[in-house]
C-alpha cells in the first residue's frame, strides 16, 4: 500500500469515528433515547430535550474542530501538505 | 414621524451606508474574483460570511415560532440546520476546495465525465436556489412594510436594488465582505433581545442557560417545568414532551443534515478560502457562527411561549377575570393585528380573550361559516363541527363557559418580531430587530443569486454554449445573469406562487436526494461511474419529487394531489419534508447497482479522485 492510499485509510478512520458520536448525540441521544435521557435532568432541562435542543449543537462545533486538528497532524504525518 | 420610526430608518439606513461602502471598495476584477472571491477569504471571515449566506429570513425570524409552538419536535430543524455542517467539512468541502474549480455542476460534470450529469446538476441547483430565493424577498418586503411601513413592493424594489449593487458589482468578493457585515448585524439584533428576555424571566443573562434556569418570580421554579404546566393546563401537550412519531422526526432530521451540506450555495462558500486545511477550519468558524443563533433560538421560542400565554392568561384558569380583557389587551397586540399576523375573536362574548387547545373547535365553526356564506359543502362542515363540539364538552374549558379558542390567527414570525414590545424592550432594540431582519433576508438571497448566476454564465455560457468565450467576456455574462435572477426573483417575490411556503421542503428535499449522494459518491467511491451517478440523480430527484406532488399536488396545483396530506396518508408516516432522506438512500442504491453494472470510469478520472483525496498540490489544481 502506498503512502497515498495509508492517508487516505488514516482520513476515513476519523470520519467514521466523527461521524459515530455526530450520530450518537443527535440521532441517538436527541431522538431515539430522548425518552430514557429526560428522565435526567440537566438544571432545568431534560437531558435528552438538552441534548436535541442544545447539546448536540455544541458537540457538533467540537467535532469539527477536532477533525480538522487531527487531520491537519495526518496531513503532516503522511507529508501531503499542501505547499 | 415617530420616535420609533425615526430610530429604525436610522438604523437600517446605516446598515445600508455600510453594504455600499463594502460594495465600492469590492468591486470584482476577474471571473476569478467573482465566482470564488480570488480564493482569497480568510477561514474565519469565510465562517461569518457563511453564517450569514446560511441564515435566512427562516433562521431569523421563523424558527423561533416553529420552536415556541412545536417545543421538542422542532429540535428536527435545530440538529439538522446544524449537524449538516459536520458533513459538509468532513464529507465535501475540503476535496471540493481542493478540485479548486468554481461552480458544484462544474465538479459533477468533469468528475462523471458527462454534460448530462452537468446539466442535471444545473437544473436542481437553480430549482433549489429559486425556490429558496422567493422567501427570501418576500421576507425583505416583509420587514420593510412592518417596521418603516413602507409598501411591500417598495420596499422590495430597495432591496433588490441593494443587492443589485453590490452582487452585480462585486460577484462574490461583494457578496462575502458584506455577508461579513451581515452576519455582524444579525447576530446582534437576535441576541440582544435575547438577553434582555432571559434578564426578565430567569435573572440569566445568558439565553441558553436562562433556559435551564428557575423563574426569576421567586417561587424557585425552573422556567422549562413551569411552560410544560401552563401548556397542559390549557389542553396542549407538553412543551419537552415529543408530540409526532419518532421515524418522522428521525427522517426530517436526516433530510435536512443532508440537504444543507448538499445546497450549492453553502458549497460555493468553501471554494473560497486559501487552502484546503482552511476549507475544514471555516466549516467549524461557520458553524460556531451559526451555533450563536441556533442555541439562542430555543430560549426565544420558549420565553416568547411564556409571555405570550402570560398577556392573555393574566390569572388563574377558569377564574371570571383569569383572561386579559379585550379593551385592556397591550398595545403591540394592536400593531401586529394590523399586519394580519395576530387575530383574535371572542367566540363566547365574554369582551375576553381565551387562548388554548380547543380540539379544533375554532376551527370547524369557521370552517362552518365559511361553507355556509361560500355555498360548500354545509352537511360535512357541519357534521365535524357538532363533534368538535360534543368533544369540546367534555372538557374542563366548556365548564368555565368557553366556546372555542379566540386567538383564531398567532403567526410564528410574531415570536421574534413581536418580542422586543412584548418585553416592553426600547425602541433601539426594536429597530435593531428591524434591521437584522433585513440583513438575514439580503445575504442568504444574494448568495442564492450568486449560485444561480454562476451557474448560468460559467456551466451553461461558458461550459456548453460558447466555450470559447474570454474571461472578460465571460464577467459580463456573470454580471448579466445576476441581473436576470435578480430580476425574476423580484418578480416572484411581487406574485408569490401560491406554494411558497411549501416550496422549501423542495429545495432540502432536492439537495439531499440529488446533490448530496453524486458529491459524496464522485469524492469516496472511485468505481463510480457517470451511467451510475446519472441514474442515482435522476432517481433521487424523481422519487422525491413525486411523493411532494402526491401530497401537495403535481407542481403543486393543489387539486391534482393524489391524497391528502395528513399523517394518515403518509407512507409509513413519513412527511413530505421528510421525504430527502430516503431519496438520497434510493439514489445510493440505484447508483451502486447501476455502476457496477456498466464500465468503470476512465484512467485519468480514477487519477482525479486520488489527486482530490489529498491536499497537496490543491493550487495547480486548475491545470487539470
Amino acid at each position: 500500500m502506498n503512502n497515498a492510499q495509508k492517508y487516505w485509510q488514516a482520513n476515513i478512520r476519523l470520519v467514521i469515528g466523527c461521524l459515530i458520536v455526530w450520530f450518537f448525540v443527535s440521532f441517538g441521544c436527541g431522538i431515539l433515547f430522548v425518552d430514557q435521557l429526560n428522565a435526567f435532568r440537566l438544571g432545568g432541562y431534560p437531558l435528552g430535550f438538552w441534548f436535541a435542543q442544545q447539546g448536540s449543537i455544541y458537540v457538533f462545533v467540537a467535532l469539527i474542530f477536532i477533525y480538522a486538528w487531527r487531520m491537519n497532524q495526518l496531513d503532516r504525518k503522511f507529508n501531503v501538505e499542501e505547499a | 414621524m415617530t420616535n420609533l420610526m425615526l430610530t429604525t430608518y436610522i438604523v437600517v439606513g446605516g446598515t445600508f451606508a455600510l453594504y455600499f461602502y463594502i460594495a465600492i471598495k469590492t468591486r470584482a476584477k476577474n471571473t476569478g474574483e467573482f465566482y470564488v472571491a480570488g480564493k482569497g477569504v480568510h477561514p474565519v471571515l469565510n465562517g461569518m460570511a457563511t453564517g450569514a449566506d446560511w441564515m435566512s429570513a427562516a433562521s431569523f425570524i421563523s424558527m423561533a415560532g416553529m420552536l415556541a409552538m412545536g417545543g421538542y419536535d422542532a429540535s428536527a430543524y435545530l440538529m439538522g440546520w446544524t449537524g449538516g455542517y459536520c458533513l459538509l467539512a468532513m464529507l465535501l468541502a475540503p476535496y471540493l476546495r481542493k478540485y479548486g474549480k468554481f461552480t458544484v455542476p462544474e465538479f459533477i460534470g468533469d468528475r462523471f465525465y458527462s454534460q448530462t450529469a452537468r446539466l442535471v446538476a444545473v437544473l436542481c441547483l437553480i430549482v433549489a436556489s429559486l425556490t429558496y430565493v422567493i422567501g427570501q424577498m418576500k421576507g425583505i418586503g416583509v420587514a420593510f412594510s412592518r417596521f418603516l411601513e413602507i409598501p411591500f413592493q417598495t420596499g422590495l424594489f430597495i432591496g433588490m436594488g441593494i443587492v443589485f449593487f453590490y452582487a452585480v458589482l462585486g460577484g462574490m468578493k461583494g457578496v462575502t465582505y458584506t455577508q461579513i457585515a451581515q452576519y455582524v448585524v444579525l447576530i446582534f439584533a437576535y441576541t440582544v433581545p435575547a438577553i434582555f428576555i432571559s434578564l426578565q424571566l430567569t435573572g440569566n443573562p445568558i439565553p441558553q442557560l436562562g433556559l435551564g434556569s428557575t423563574m426569576s418570580d421567586g417561587n424557585g421554579v425552573y422556567l422549562l417545568d413551569k411552560l410544560d404546566q401552563i401548556v397542559v393546563d390549557l389542553g396542549f401537550s407538553a412543551y419537552t414532551a415529543q408530540k409526532g412519531s419518532t421515524l418522522n422526526i428521525f427522517l426530517l432530521t436526516m433530510s435536512l443534515m443532508i440537504g444543507t451540506a448538499g445546497l450549492p450555495h453553502v458549497i460555493a462558500r468553501f471554494f473560497t478560502v486559501p487552502k484546503v486545511k482552511d476549507a475544514r477550519s471555516s466549516a467549524g468558524w461557520a458553524l460556531v457562527f451559526i451555533a450563536l443563533l441556533y442555541t439562542t433560538a430555543p430560549a426565544v421560542g420558549a420565553m416568547a411561549r411564556i409571555n405570550l400565554t402570560n398577556t392573555v392568561q393574566t390569572g388563574e384558569i377558569g377564574a371570571a377575570e383569569g383572561n386579559v380583557a379585550i379593551d385592556e389587551r397591550p398595545q403591540w397586540m394592536l400593531n401586529w393585528e394590523k399586519t394580519g399576523l395576530l387575530a383574535f375573536a371572542d367566540q363566547n362574548g365574554d369582551g375576553r380573550i381565551q387562548y388554548y387547545n380547543d380540539g379544533g373547535l375554532t376551527d370547524a365553526r369557521i370552517a362552518l361559516a365559511g361553507a355556509q356564506a361560500a355555498g360548500g359543502d354545509v352537511a360535512a362542515a357541519q357534521a365535524r363541527f357538532d363533534a368538535a363540539e360534543l368533544k369540546h364538552a367534555g372538557t374542563k374549558f366548556a365548564g368555565f363557559g368557553w366556546q372555542g379558542n379566540e386567538m383564531t390567527k398567532v403567526d410564528n414570525d410574531i415570536m421574534v418580531l413581536a418580542n422586543p414590545e412584548i418585553a416592553k424592550l426600547p425602541n433601539w432594540v426594536i429597530a435593531l430587530v428591524a434591521a437584522g431582519g433585513i440583513a438575514a433576508a439580503l445575504s442568504t438571497a444574494a448568495g442564492l443569486l450568486l449560485a444561480i448566476s454562476s451557474a448560468i454564465s460559467h456551466d451553461l455560457v461558458k461550459g456548453m454554449i460558447a466555450k470559447t468565450i474570454d474571461d472578460k467576456t465571460e464577467l459580463l455574462w456573470g454580471r448579466i445573469s445576476m441581473i436576470g435572477a435578480i430580476i425574476v426573483a423580484g418578480y416572484l417575490g411581487l406574485n408569490p406562487p401560491g406554494f411558497a411556503a411549501q416550496v422549501v421542503a423542495l429545495a432540502f428535499g432536492l439537495a439531499a436526494s440529488s446533490i448530496f449522494p453524486a458529491l459524496m459518491m464522485g469524492i469516496f467511491v472511485k468505481r463510480m461511474n457517470n451511467v451510475g451517478a446519472i441514474c442515482g440523480m435522476l432517481t433521487g430527484l424523481g422519487s422525491t419529487l413525486l411523493y411532494i406532488f402526491w401530497y401537495k399536488g403535481f407542481f403543486f396545483i393543489a387539486s391534482t394531489a393524489m391524497a391528502p396530506d395528513t399523517p394518515e396518508n403518509w407512507l409509513f408516516g413519513i412527511s413530505t419534508g421528510s421525504f430527502g432522506a430516503v431519496g438520497a438512500l434510493l439514489n445510493f442504491i440505484v447508483a451502486f447497482v447501476a455502476s457496477s453494472l456498466s464500465k468503470a470510469p476512465p484512467e485519468h478520472i480514477q487519477l482525479l479522485v486520488e489527486d482530490i483525496r489529498v491536499p497537496m498540490g490543491a493550487g495547480a489544481a486548475q491545470s487539470h
